[in-house]
C-alpha cells in the first residue's frame, strides 16, 4: 500500500481553494491542506511538508516558492517546478490553464498525472470565470466614460445623445483611435476647464 | 501590416521602454505590434516565455543565468537579447532599523554605501534580514556583494529571503524583515504607507549595474526573426526617448495608466527624476542616474560575474557556470542590430566599479 500524497494548495480566496479540493478528491485519496495567508507560506509549507504544492501561475507568492527550490537548508526536501521531460505537454497544458505544481524529487510521473489533470481542468474553469468577469467590469467602466464624454458634449453643443455618440465615433475614427479613448480625453481635459 | 507581438512584463518603473516603444508607436515604426501581457511575478513571466506564452518578457538579468545553470525553471535555456535598465534598484529599512540608525548618528545622505552598509550591520540585532523579490536578482547579488565587502558573512551574518513586493510592507511591519531592496515603485510606495524609509539607491552600491533585461528563448535569439529584431530596435528608440529630460513628464503620464503601473504620476517621476523621498516625514534626496535606460547592449562581463557569483554561492564549479552565463547574454546580436540603425551613434560605455572599487571585467577569462 502506497503512502497517501500530501499536497498543499496555495490560495487565499476559500471558496477558491474549496473547489480545487473537491477536484483533487474525486481524483483520487490525498492529504489536503490549503495555505491561504500569504505571509505564512514558507512556513506553512516546511510545517506540512507535502509531497505537491499547487499554486496560481501568477500569485506573486510564487516567487517565494523559487526559493524553497534551491533547498539549501539540510533539512529541506528538493522541490522542481513539474516538469516530466518524457511529458512536456502536461507542463505546458498546465501553464495554459494557470496552475504551477512545485513536486518534490523523485515522485512518479503516473502518481502525479491524474492530480496535475483534475488541477488543469479545475484552473482552466478559473482562469475562463476570470477572463470574462475582467471584460464585463472594462465594459462597464468604458460604458460610463463614453456616457460622461456623451453628456459633456449634448451640454456644450446643445445636441442629442446620438448626436453626441457619432461626433464621437467620427473623432475617434479620425483619429485613429478608440472611441473609448477619445471619451477619455474629453472628460480628463473637462476636469481641468470645470 | 505588423506582426502581432505578445510581451510580459511586471508593472515596475523599468518596464518603461516597453510602455514607452507601445505608447510612442516606436513598436509599429518597426512593423511589430506590441501585446503587453501584465504578470504578477517572476517566475510566471519565465514560464510563459519558455512555454510560448508571449515571445519576449522583461526578466531580471540574472533570470537567464540561473536557468542556464539548471537552477530555475522546467523550460529551455533562456536568452537576454537587451538590456532593459540599469540600476533602479533601492534598499530600504524598517521603521524600527531607521530609529536605531538615527540614535547611532547616521545621516541618511543615501550615497555613500560604505558608511550606509556599517551602520545597518551595526543596527542589526543579530542576522540582518532582508527581503528580495527573487532568489535570481541584482537585488540579492548587490546585497551580498555589498554585506560581505563590508565584512558581514555571508550566509551566517546575513539572511536574504525572497519576499514579494506586495508582501514587503507587511512583512516589514511584522518585523520578520530589517530591510529590503526592491525596484521602484515599491521603495516609494513603502514610505508612502509609512511602513519603511529608503537608506541607499542601488548605483550607490554598483553604478551601471544591469538590473532587467528582454528575455527570449535561447533558440529564438538564435535565429532571430525579424520580428524580433525590429523589437531590439524599437525598444532601442524607447531608451533614447526616455534619456530625454524633457520628456519625462510624458513618459510618467504613460506610466502610471490603467494598463500599465496603476499608481500616481508623481510617484514615478521619483524614480525617473532621481528625486526620492526617502521617510514619511518627507525628507528627499537626489541621486544622478538613479535609473538608466540606455546602456541596451548585453555584456559579456555583466554575465561571467552573476554566473562566478551564482555558483560560489551554490557550490558549483565556476568556469563552467561562467562559461554557460555568457553565453546567455546575446551582446553580438544586439550590437549588430543597433548599429545597423540610420542615425545610431554609439554611446560611450561607462567604465563602472562597485563602491569597494571592484571591476565586472575582474572574472573574465584571461
Amino acid at each position: 500500500m502506497q503512502r497517501r500524497l500530501k499536497i498543499t494548495i496555495v490560495e487565499s480566496d476559500p471558496a477558491r481553494a474549496a473547489l480545487i479540493e473537491q477536484s483533487l478528491l474525486r481524483a483520487g485519496e490525498y492529504e489536503l491542506t490549503t495555505v491561504t495567508d500569504m505571509t505564512r507560506l514558507t512556513a506553512s509549507i516546511a510545517a506540512h511538508n507535502p509531497d505537491i504544492v499547487l499554486i496560481d501561475l501568477d500569485n506573486p507568492s510564487r516567487d517565494a516558492l523559487e526559493a524553497l527550490t534551491l533547498a539549501s537548508a539540510p533539512l529541506e526536501r528538493p522541490v522542481a517546478l513539474f516538469v516530466d521531460q518524457s511529458d512536456a505537454d502536461l507542463t505546458r497544458l498546465a501553464i495554459e490553464a494557470g496552475v504551477s505544481a512545485y513536486v518534490v524529487d523523485g515522485l512518479r510521473a503516473d502518481r502525479l498525472k491524474p492530480i496535475i489533470d483534475a488541477a488543469i481542468a479545475r484552473f482552466s474553469m478559473f482562469r475562463q470565470m476570470r477572463t470574462e468577469l475582467a471584460t464585463t467590469k472594462r465594459a462597464l467602466e468604458e460604458r460610463k466614460v463614453i456616457d460622461r464624454a456623451k453628456g459633456l458634449l449634448m451640454k456644450a453643443k446643445g445636441i442629442d445623445e446620438d448626436a453626441a455618440y457619432n461626433l464621437l465615433r467620427r473623432a475617434a475614427m479620425d483619429q485613429g483611435r478608440k472611441v473609448i479613448d477619445v471619451a477619455e480625453a474629453l472628460v480628463s481635459t473637462a476636469g481641468l476647464l470645470s | 501590416m505588423t506582426t502581432h507581438l505578445p510581451v510580459g512584463f511586471l508593472p515596475l518603473i523599468d518596464a518603461a521602454p516597453l510602455i514607452v516603444a507601445r505608447e510612442m508607436g516606436f513598436d509599429r515604426a518597426e512593423g511589430v505590434t506590441l501585446d503587453l501581457r501584465r504578470a504578477h511575478s517572476w517566475s510566471a513571466l519565465r514560464d510563459m516565455v519558455s512555454f510560448g506564452q508571449v515571445m519576449a518578457a522583461q526578466m531580471l538579468a540574472p533570470m537567464p543565468v540561473a536557468t542556464a545553470l539548471g537552477l530555475s525553471g522546467a523550460g529551455g535555456p533562456l536568452a537576454a537579447v537587451a538590456v532593459l535598465s540599469t540600476n533602479g534598484e533601492v534598499i530600504g529599512v524598517s521603521r524600527r532599523i531607521e530609529e536605531r540608525l538615527r540614535a547611532n548618528g547616521h545621516g541618511f545622505d543615501f550615497h555613500d554605501a560604505h558608511a550606509a552598509g556599517l551602520a545597518l550591520i551595526a543596527a542589526a540585532n543579530g542576522p540582518l534580514r532582508i527581503g528580495v523579490p527573487f532568489p535570481f536578482s541584482m537585488h540579492a547579488e548587490l546585497l551580498y556583494h555589498w554585506l560581505t565587502a563590508l565584512g558581514l558573512p555571508a550566509p551566517a551574518g546575513v539572511d536574504i529571503r525572497t519576499v514579494p513586493p506586495p508582501l514587503m510592507a507587511a512583512a516589514l511591519a511584522a518585523e520578520e524583515l530589517d530591510a529590503f531592496c526592491v525596484g521602484e515603485p515599491w521603495g516609494s510606495m513603502a514610505v508612502e504607507n509609512g511602513s519603511g524609509a529608503l537608506l541607499l539607491p542601488g548605483a550607490a552600491i554598483w553604478p551601471g549595474a544591469p538590473e532587467k533585461v528582454l528575455g527570449v528563448r535561447a533558440d529564438l535569439a538564435d535565429t532571430a526573426p525579424e520580428p524580433l529584431c525590429g523589437l531590439i530596435r524599437a525598444l532601442w528608440r524607447a531608451g533614447e526617448w526616455l534619456a530625454d529630460p524633457s520628456h519625462r513628464t510624458s513618459a510618467c503620464a504613460m506610466l502610471s495608466g490603467r494598463d500599465y503601473l496603476e499608481v500616481p504620476d508623481e510617484v514615478i517621476d521619483r524614480a525617473l527624476s532621481g528625486h526620492l523621498t526617502i521617510t514619511p516625514r518627507g525628507d528627499s534626496r537626489s541621486v544622478p542616474g538613479f535609473v538608466d535606460f540606455t546602456r541596451y547592449t548585453p555584456q559579456p562581463q555583466h554575465a561571467a560575474w552573476i554566473g562566478t557569483q551564482l555558483a560560489a554561492r551554490m557550490g558549483l564549479d565556476r568556469a563552467s557556470a561562467r562559461a554557460a552565463a555568457m553565453a546567455t547574454f546575446r551582446t553580438d546580436l544586439h550590437s549588430q542590430i543597433v548599429h545597423a540603425i540610420p542615425g545610431h551613434q554609439p554611446r560611450p560605455s561607462g567604465f563602472a566599479r562597485s563602491f569597494d572599487g571592484q571591476d565586472f571585467s575582474a572574472v573574465l577569462p584571461e
